[in-house]
């Protein structure tokens, strides 16, 4: 019975293994967390995933300088920690980063503009990769950009570490409204607006005929309330990254398993009600009108 | 034979439910998410999706729970794949103490005992129940490590029992509702349900 049999065909890595993985993320939180403590108060509240990370964006914008990958020690640790897949964060266009997390066991890859960009004009071929990618956007021509590089799963970019939602829905309006107007395009005008999108024909062709983008899109950047994570889905996303909202927070434990539970009944006010009771503070925020234009993350990659 | 299952209900708490909606689609039977207890009382049968059995678990309202137990109990269809193999096992190691099983199968189930998601792997496999061979996707797959005398196996890979089925109760490793072959929903459907 235990003899593996060399005719098995077994394909790791492949396509439909890494877009996958996203799938069953859907409906679900994807928690930010620094330490292997609060990966299990993540895990016990109902993450599907946690993001390994040293710092939660806010901390990064407080204390400035290089933002770099974790860690791997820290990583690690989180690895063990808990049994939901977890994920790493690596710069934009820092492909030996992005080994190294792959060889650590990381189960997805976020290159993310809240670290330090590490290459101004590319960003990393990800099709060379057997574990999945997800990346920001902040357009449809920016996500379908990331989808062409092999980005498995997509996200807003939002304004992480702000606790303001604002940049979230502008990203997320962006996409979902450029993908209506596809509907009942030619062709020729297909082939026009890819170009001025800046995207690859043949994936705006199939974002067209599905009605939406080709993988799985997370809103995240700035949610911080269970009724932020409700917008979002409403907004028509399939699941939500929580940064700095969980544990810069008075409550981490309740306002992780309401952000949870708003995730799931987001069209049911009165559940999102109940949900919202007693969970003490929110993170404080920033107005994104305050922060210099120069300190703006969602900015970073092209 | 039974009259043609016309509702068939997904759990739709968090996972790939929309994909299993799809698929009933493609069979031309109606799906229904299932949040709630309420919304499982017009379904003839239901299917527990892929995602994370931690969440859904965590997310399972206990009247929900009850109900889904009771019903199936009672004889309805139901059909796990991957986390909802895990939902429906007896018992799960690897699982947390906290995390119940909906306890439907005599099996007992490792999670992630493929390994990680660099692990995950798709391929090909047969069973007399889908006529043949057909696409799978294993993605963070759980395996079986017991099962009772009770218990069908309807596909193994790689040595391992992929496939099982006891009475009218399916639980698959792997994930048919990503590929478009929709031999294995068929399958689920031609299975007999309660008298109701």
């Amino acid at each position: 019975m235990e003899e593996l049999s060399p005719a098995l065909n077994d394909r790791r890595g492949t396509w439909r293994v890494k877009a996958g993985l996203a799938e069953m993320l859907k409906g679900g939180v994807i928690m930010d967390v620094v330490t292997a403590e609060q990966a299990k108060i993540a895990e016990d509240a109902g993450a599907v995933a946690v993001m390994a990370l040293e710092r939660v964006p806010a901390d990064i914008r407080r204390e400035g300088g290089v933002a770099r990958m974790s860690d791997p020690g820290l990583i690690t640790a989180i690895i063990e920690a808990v049994t939901i897949p977890v994920m790493a964060k690596c710069r934009i266009g820092h492909f030996v980063e992005a080994q190294i997390l792959e060889s650590l066991g990381v189960d997805y890859i976020d290159e993310s503009e809240v670290l330090t960009p590490a290459d101004e004009e590319h960003h990393i071929n990800k099709h060379a990769f057997k574990i999945p990618f997800v990346c920001g956007c902040r357009d449809l021509g920016e996500a379908l950009r990331r989808i062409a590089e092999g980005a498995a799963m997509i996200r807003t970019k939002g304004e992480a570490g702000t606790g303001n939602v604002v940049e979230a829905v502008r990203h997320m309006r962006a996409v979902t409204g450029a993908i209506r107007k596809l509907h009942g395009a030619g062709p020729e005008e297909l082939v026009m607006e890819a170009k001025r999108i800046g995207a690859p024909a043949d994936l705006l062709e199939e974002t067209a005929r599905l009605g939406r983008l080709p993988v799985v899109n997370f809103a995240a950047g700035g949610i911080a309330t269970p009724a932020d994570a409700a917008l979002m889905m409403q907004l028509g996303c399939d699941g939500i990254f929580v940064g700095s909202g969980i544990f810069k927070a008075e409550n981490p434990s309740a306002r992780a398993k309401a952000i949870v539970a708003a995730t799931t009944y987001f069209d049911r006010p009165d559940i999102l009600a109940d949900a919202s009771k007693s969970l003490g503070k929110a993170m404080r925020g920033l107005e994104i009108g305050a922060i210099p234009e120069e300190e703006l993350l969602a900015g970073r990659g092209w | 034979m039974s009259a043609p299952r016309r509702r068939v209900g997904v759990l739709a708490l968090q996972g790939d439910f929309r994909e299993h909606l799809a698929a009933l689609r493609a069979c031309e039977v109606e799906g229904i998410p299932v949040r709630l207890a309420a919304d499982l009382e017009p379904v003839d049968a239901l299917i527990l999706p892929g995602g994370e059995s931690t969440t859904m678990a965590r997310l399972m309202d206990p009247v929900l729970k009850t109900a889904i137990q009771q019903r199936s109990a009672a004889g309805m269809p139901v059909l796990g794949t991957c986390a909802g193999m895990i939902l429906m096992a007896r018992d799960v190691q690897g699982g947390r103490a906290d995390q119940e099983p909906l306890q439907l199968m005599d099996i007992k189930i490792r999670r992630n005992a493929y390994g990680r998601q660099i692990d995950s792997f798709e391929t090909e496999v047969e069973s007399r129940a889908i006529g043949g061979s057909g696409p799978a996707v294993f993605i963070r797959a759980p395996q079986l490590i017991e099962r009772s005398s009770h218990i069908d196996v309807l596909a193994v890979h790689g040595g391992l029992a992929v496939a099982l089925q006891q009475g009218n109760r399916l639980a698959l490793a792997f994930h048919p509702e990503l590929t478009p072959d929709r031999r294995w929903h068929q399958y689920f459907l031609s299975l007999d349900g309660e008298a109701r």
